[in-house]
């Protein structure tokens, strides 16, 4: 469990192995709520917050409850019921505590309780064998990536709105154009290696 | 058999327990709101607009139930939103002073424009440049339709270069008001029958606005002079109305050698002018008529009183204009002044 390790899942799920522009996980609130990049900042927030704590919570599920039993092939429906309880959760404990970031995340954190980002990185974690701390690390960085991802996407598309174009592209046609471009863009940091 | 019976004992368990602490959860971390707070905010009109100075309808509604907001400050909802307030606060609605936004600008000086403009067709933008813009007038609207991307509910559009309010949808938020980089918009108070409003916001001097544009206030202030309730003030080359002192009677507009000044969104037609000074001639022929009468039953100093008479004629006149100018105000005036007292109560 060396810094070494670490740095380079944190690494892999930034920029490599980003989960929106070369995992395609977690298009849809990508597109939807990319409108402005206040929105954005706030559901990418609310996304790493959750892919944290999933991660955090899916490990002890998955390695004391499916693993010893063999019920691993039942993962992917626990981990819905597990990502699902825990928002709701989340969300009536921020709301009485922290009522200051329950309305910053707002409308966002009910909309990630079938995120498909959050359901991919706790599958990850199982399918890479990651430990604990690897676990949390490569959700709460993946959860970055996607902020990074998204406002980066929402910033362009705030300077879209004031450019001219064809009709036929105006709106989605646009956005989704500009997605691959961004895309295309990460493609870049595919081949990189970190520490040999 | 056994398998599959396992792993659905195990999901039915796993579930059962997420349920619990859920419910648990539930009821360790309920947020106690007062139902009157969700009342308010099913009645408003959820465009999160600003327009009360609350951070969206939810933060209204939380204010008016904490007693720090009035029940009518609602503009977007006018009265029928502050009367369905104020029966869930149980207090009195008052009344509500209906506003509109306002272009202060006619386009006219459209065609006038210093150089050829070909950036982002956005008016903050566009005023940056040198110049404040392609318009060659420095106080006129640019027409890019910033304040149109602000509006929430579609009630302002670039019409042929100038921006329109549309006066059934516009709801007061005043969000094209600050969005506005040359502040040409603002919210005035329709209080009196007609609305009389002065579409220019140039404090250029006569000379100036003559080149650059066909109608623009030259601050010649006929009109302030014609008001009969001095309502009318020069700021800076630029006539600006007080609409708490303004009557809605239209004489400005009359008045104004530029066509500029309008009667509920249009120009009037100007009165012939030969006429005019016989109209008023009228009332006081007959005021005088009955003036030298009372003058001549004392019979002795007639041609002294005469002068008299027609100086108090002339007051009587100048009195009855202001009376009819009450009876007009006086028409909705007990709306408006309640509306008044309202806040100030507060």
């Amino acid at each position: 469990m060396d810094f070494k390790e670490l740095f380079t899942i944190a690494m892999g799920a930034i920029l490599i192995n980003n989960f929106i522009f070369s995992q395609f996980l977690g298009i849809c609130p990508f597109m939807g709520v990319s409108k402005s990049t206040d929105t954005a900042s706030g559901m990418g927030l609310a996304v790493t917050f959750v892919m944290g704590l999933a991660s955090a919570v899916c490990w002890p599920i998955n390695h004391f409850i499916l693993e010893p039993n063999g019920l691993v092939f039942m993962q992917t429906i626990v981990y819905i019921l597990v990502i699902a309880s825990l928002v709701q959760f989340i969300e009536m404990f921020l709301q009485k505590s922290m009522p200051s970031l329950y309305t910053a995340l707002g409308v966002y954190l009910p909309l990630i309780t079938t995120n498909c980002a959050v359901l991919g990185v706790v599958l990850q974690n199982t399918q890479n064998g990651y430990g604990f701390v690897s676990s949390v690390v490569y959700g709460v960085t993946g959860g970055i990536g996607f902020l990074l991802a998204i406002y980066l996407f929402a910033a362009v598309r705030e300077k879209l709105e004031f450019s001219e174009c064809p009709k036929a592209f105006e709106g989605f046609p646009l956005a989704l154009v500009t997605a691959g471009l961004l895309a295309l863009s990460f493609m870049g940091f595919s081949g990189l290696k970190i520490f040999g | 058999m056994t398998k599959v019976i396992f792993a659905l004992a195990v999901l039915a368990i796993m579930g059962a327990i997420f349920g619990a602490i859920l419910a648990f959860a539930a009821k360790v971390f309920a947020v106690e709101k007062d139902p009157r707070e969700e009342a308010i905010a099913e009645c408003l009109p959820g465009a999160n607009c600003g327009g009360c100075g609350f951070p969206g309808c939810a933060g209204y509604a939380a204010a008016v139930v904490a007693g720090t907001a009035p029940v009518n400050a609602c503009a977007a909802g006018g009265e029928a939103v502050s009367v369905k307030i104020a029966e869930i606060m149980g207090v009195a609605a008052g009344e509500t002073v209906k506003q509109l936004a306002v272009v202060h600008c006619t386009g006219c000086g459209i065609d006038f424009s210093k150089y050829n403009y070909q950036g982002v067709t956005d008016c903050l933008a566009a005023s940056r440049l040198p110049g404040g813009g392609p318009l060659a007038c420095d106080f006129g609207c640019l027409g890019m339709g910033t304040c149109e991307k602000v509006c929430p509910f579609d009630a302002i559009h670039v019409v042929n270069g100038v921006a329109v309010v549309d006066e059934d949808k516009c709801k007061a938020c005043s969000k094209c008001v600050d969005a506005c980089p040359r502040h040409l918009i603002a919210l005035e108070p329709y209080k009196t029958k007609k609305h009389v409003t002065i579409p220019c916001s140039s404090h250029a001097k006569g000379p100036v606005v003559t080149k650059v544009c066909t109608n623009g206030c030259i601050g010649c202030s006929l009109c302030a002079k014609a008001c009969p309730k001095e309502a009318i003030t020069m700021d800076n080359f630029l006539a600006k109305i007080d609409y708490d002192k303004c009557i809605g009677c239209g004489i400005c507009a009359q008045k104004c050698p530029r066509g500029l000044i309008t009667v509920d969104g249009v120009v009037p037609e100007k009165k012939p002018v030969p006429p005019k000074p016989a109209a008023p001639a009228a009332p006081k022929a007959e005021v005088p008529a009955e003036a030298p009468k009372a003058a001549e039953a004392p019979a002795a100093p007639a041609a002294e009183e005469a002068p008299k008479a027609t100086e108090e004629a002339l007051k009587a006149f100048e009195k009855a204009v202001a009376d009819a100018g009450e009876a007009i105000k006086a028409e909705e005036s007990a709306p408006a002044v309640s509306g008044e007292e309202a806040p100030k109560a507060e």
